[in-house]
């Protein structure tokens, strides 16, 4: 089986439509599906809901797609990096379901598993909980939430094999496997696509089923904040 | 207001908070003056620091020209591995914060109350940057100890009986470290603990506005 097309566009063939739930890996910009990204911010798709822990920089990840309004609403943890992000939330314009990070990673990872909702203390008491079931266990008062299914999965590997086998790097790993596992469709880009058998079955990090067709870089892999220390402290 | 009292500056907060790390045990800490924390970490304390976005084992920042797009902390700054470093999913990085495996967390606020409340996360109307992962934080690790000046810019306390901004967690902080000195979350209010440089107990009280008790 070969799952790989020659670029992102024509990965995303078929798969776009305007109102779609889209979930994408990535934590900041390490991770993120650059590629695929911007090749949705040429189709022009509108109406967009995006289950993402970030949104992205002004210009740069899912930032440009809320520059250009196509997103309708963020399901996210964090946006704080993103001016852009901030102005349209505050005026109205742009929806935004805060879901703290670790609700977030298990959502993605119950909708991908075929569970609808999960119990958590996460939020008990505070804002995000307000209209959710509460229910004691031993004791301890826990909130429901619902998994994530969408209808499409971007995300950014390391490597992959022809079937769809996917190796992540470092903290690159993220939210890319749940965000993976719960779109009904999932593209995949990666930096090197290697030939079958080159991967060691044991190390392979998201098995093929969850990844539909997959595409090969270039990647900026853009650094957020660069923090160095100097030599002398080695 | 009593602009006269600055007690410990932000390194000798972080260095204090150090004091509360245990050989042996996982910690997370967060952004800002918690990430100031590992630069004082005490000798012969062994501490493995967990990064959310997915690693155990966090090591120092690169030396200039060895920052790895991949490889950076939940403050998106660049890092690097140690020997027993370990990378994990999203999904893998929340369910050893919620399911109580690491020990402590140390982690900034806007505001404190004397019941152990914490809010850092969203000021209404003003500023929305989000909760992150310190939701999932104050839920699910055993210990929370939070870093923060005592007061803010004009004076007012940040130590409250009641915190005015959205909740990051109800009854979830246990120990208290400003610049003022540290307070223990106790039955009935906050107990003293400790107090800074130069600092008298006169000069924390008046700049607490919650219940101190004992």
């Amino acid at each position: 089986m070969n799952k790989e097309y020659a670029s992102a566009s024509a990965a995303l063939e078929g798969l776009l439509f305007d109102g779609m739930t889209i979930a994408s890996g990535g934590f900041g910009l390490c991770g993120i599906p650059e590629l695929l990204i911007a090749a949705i911010k040429d189709v022009g798709t509108k109406d967009l809901t995006i289950a993402s822990n970030n949104a992205g920089v002004d210009g740069f990840g899912l930032g440009v797609l809320l520059a250009t309004r196509q997103v309708k609403k963020m399901i996210s943890s964090y946006v704080g990096e993103n001016a852009e992000f901030m102005r349209q939330y505050l005026s109205g314009e742009l929806e935004l379901e805060f879901t703290p990070q670790g609700t977030l990673a298990e959502r993605l990872r119950a909708g991908g598993a075929g569970i609808p909702g999960f119990y958590t203390k996460t939020g008990v008491g505070t804002v995000i909980a307000e209209g959710k079931e509460h229910k004691d266990f031993n004791g301890q008062t826990y909130i429901l939430e619902r998994g994530i299914v969408a209808d499409l999965s971007i995300v950014k590997a390391w490597k992959a094999d022809p079937s769809g086998n996917l190796v992540f790097r470092k903290t690159a790993r993220n939210f890319n496997p749940p965000a993976a596992t719960a779109g009904k469709i999932c593209v995949a880009e990666v930096e090197e696509i290697v030939p079958l058998g080159s991967l060691d079955p044991d190390l392979i990090h998201l098995p093929g089923i969850y990844v539909h067709r997959l595409i090969k870089g270039p990647h900026e892999k853009r650094i957020e904040n660069r923090t160095t220390r100097k030599k002398e402290f080695v | 207001m009593a602009d006269a009292i600055k007690g410990w500056d932000r390194n000798q907060i972080a260095a204090r908070a150090a004091l509360e790390l245990r050989d042996g045990t996982y910690v997370n800490l967060g952004i800002g003056i918690p990430t100031l924390v590992s630069n004082y970490i005490p000798a012969g304390v062994n501490v493995t620091l967990q990064s959310e976005n997915g690693m155990l084992g966090m090591g120092p920042f690169p030396i200039e020209g060895d920052e790895d797009p991949d490889l950076i902390n939940a403050g998106k700054q660049t890092i690097t591995e140690l020997p027993q470093t370990a990378y994990f999913d999203s999904a893998q990085s929340f369910a050893m914060i919620r399911g109580g495996k690491i020990a402590m967390a140390i982690l900034g606020a806007m505001e404190v109350s004397e019941t152990g409340d914490l809010a850092n996360w969203m000021i209404p109307g003003k500023l929305v940057k989000g909760m992150g992962g310190a939701m999932d934080l104050v839920a699910g690790v055993g210990r929370v100890v939070v870093v923060m000046d005592h007061t803010s810019k004009h004076g007012e306390s940040k130590v409250l009986r009641n915190c005015t901004l959205p909740l990051t967690g109800k009854a979830v902080v246990n120990r208290i470290i400003t610049n003022l000195g540290v307070l223990d979350v106790v039955a009935g209010g906050l107990k003293i603990v400790e107090l800074a440089d130069g600092v008298s107990e006169a000069d924390l009280r008046a700049a607490t506005e919650a219940r101190i008790v004992g």
